[in-house]
């Protein structure tokens, strides 16, 4: 079949806010069920302001790392796990989700959220990954964090916070800025 | 950050104020003219369009190869969408004001498949040019019976359609009488994550393409018609609206194609 030659992106624009958030949206599982745990932190500009403006949405495996095809993320009732959730930032630029955390896809494989980043000012969308903190052995062996330098590599890894939550803060830019990926087929 | 610093250009900038269109344009100019054919994306280091400057990676993106969730999209269905969320006319108490449109077209792949039962959003501003969102602050009146945000999933061809207003012109602050074509933004989802997009349509023949620069940070003349729709008359709809034809292309995917084309 024809190559088709993909059609441009461009950026989210400030003006989401009222069209692409819902209720819900953030908590792919309830906040505090047993299980859950809270990924967050923040989105930084170059100049480390946090951008009020951006959305992140996180793709994952369920804890067994089985990648759910399941409907409802629209519409969650507390049912299927979806594996799917998205977050705008506040004004001072947090997001937050409310989820599990995820197994890893092949055994001994680092376990990550797949993450996609839009914002004002930001023409097309960037990829990332957010793999968990479970120690050096695994992430070490992980192709794409093996071929990065510690800053970088420390910079796709969440941190556990004292109370058990994730943190992990995108930097588009600057000292800190997010290494981001782009795939086989992508122009 | 002076624009000074943009791409090599030794550009004046008065710091009290926002530049002209002049200054924009010749910043476009100059970064096009620098730039090797078959470009197909924006670029995002794009410093005519100021907010790109503080966010745009300076490193480039890293090659690597897709695994797990990134190789399967999120799944939408009839419980998450309403078909009426395809109709952004029938929202309010009345009729809202503007030129009624249709928007129709295909979502496929980067292999020419179609992309079924699959999330597609839009959101835009109403015919005067003035979103609803709190941050708006165009002197433009507010629509009571528009609210601008539509939903759909695109039917077993690929399909979605959704029926609208045109949006209006509006004025920005990226530079001095900056003005945005009129757009319809669009979010988009394939059969995998890596293909998830969000990108704006636009209207064929809008004079102000030429002076946007989110619309000319794709340099490739081309690439930018990509995001043009086509009037079509035979989507028109006697005595009731426009039509308007508009096909989008994801990236292609990496799972081994099923070839399921003909079941």
């Amino acid at each position: 079949m024809p190559e088709h030659v993909a059609t441009p992106g461009q950026t989210i624009g400030p003006f989401f806010g009222y069209a692409l958030p819902y209720p819900g949206d953030r908590e792919l599982v309830p906040c505090g069920s047993a299980g859950s745990v809270q990924l967050h932190g923040y989105v930084y500009d170059g100049e480390g302001n946090g951008i009020e403006d951006a959305l992140l949405e996180i793709r994952q495996a369920d804890a067994s790392g089985a990648v759910p095809a399941a409907p409802g993320s629209l519409r969650r009732r507390g049912a299927a796990f979806t594996g799917w959730g998205r977050s705008s930032t506040d004004l001072a630029g947090r997001y937050w989700f409310s989820t599990v955390e995820p197994g890893s896809a092949r055994p001994g494989g680092a376990p990550f959220f797949a993450v996609a980043v839009f914002a004002r000012g930001l023409l097309n969308r960037l990829f990332t990954r957010i793999y968990l903190p479970v120690g050096d052995a695994i992430l070490g062996a992980d192709p794409l964090l093996a071929s990065l330098d510690a800053g970088q590599r420390s910079g796709m890894v969440a941190a556990r916070e004292a109370d058990g939550s994730l943190r992990f803060d995108v930097h588009l830019q600057g000292p800190r800025e997010t290494p981001f990926l782009t795939f086989p087929r992508h122009p | 950050m002076a624009a000074s610093n943009v791409a090599g250009m030794s550009i004046p900038v008065l710091e009290s104020g926002p530049v002209s269109q002049q200054v924009i344009s010749e910043e476009i100019e100059k970064i096009h003219a620098g730039t090797a054919a078959g470009e197909t994306q924006p670029r995002l280091d794009f410093a005519p369009y100021r907010s790109a400057i503080l966010r745009h990676p300076a490193h480039d993106l890293r090659h690597v190869d897709p695994e797990g969730a990134e190789l399967v999209a999120p799944v939408f269905g009839r419980a998450d969408v309403d078909p009426g969320e395809s109709d952004l006319t029938i929202g309010g108490a009345g009729e809202p004001i503007g030129e009624r449109i249709m928007v129709r077209g295909r979502v496929l792949d980067g292999d020419g498949r179609p992309v079924r039962r699959q999330l597609v959003e839009i959101w835009q501003a109403n015919a005067a040019g003035r979103y609803i969102h709190q941050r708006d602050q165009h002197p433009a009146p507010l629509d009571p019976n528009f609210t601008g945000t539509g939903r759909c999933l695109t039917d077993g061809g690929g399909w979605y359609s959704f029926t609208t207003i045109k949006p209006g012109l509006y004025p920005w602050h990226n530079h001095r009488n900056a003005w945005r074509p009129a757009h319809i933004h669009f979010s988009l989802f394939g059969t995998e994550f890596t293909q998830r997009m969000v990108t704006q349509m636009y209207f064929p023949g809008d004079p102000l393409f030429a002076f946007d620069p989110i619309y000319q940070s794709i340099t490739s003349e081309r690439a930018r018609a990509r995001l043009v729709a086509a009037y079509d008359h035979d989507l028109s709809q006697h005595d009731f609206l426009l039509g308007y034809r508009w096909d989008i292309v994801l990236t292609g995917h990496h799972a081994t194609p099923m070839d399921d084309d003909h079941a």
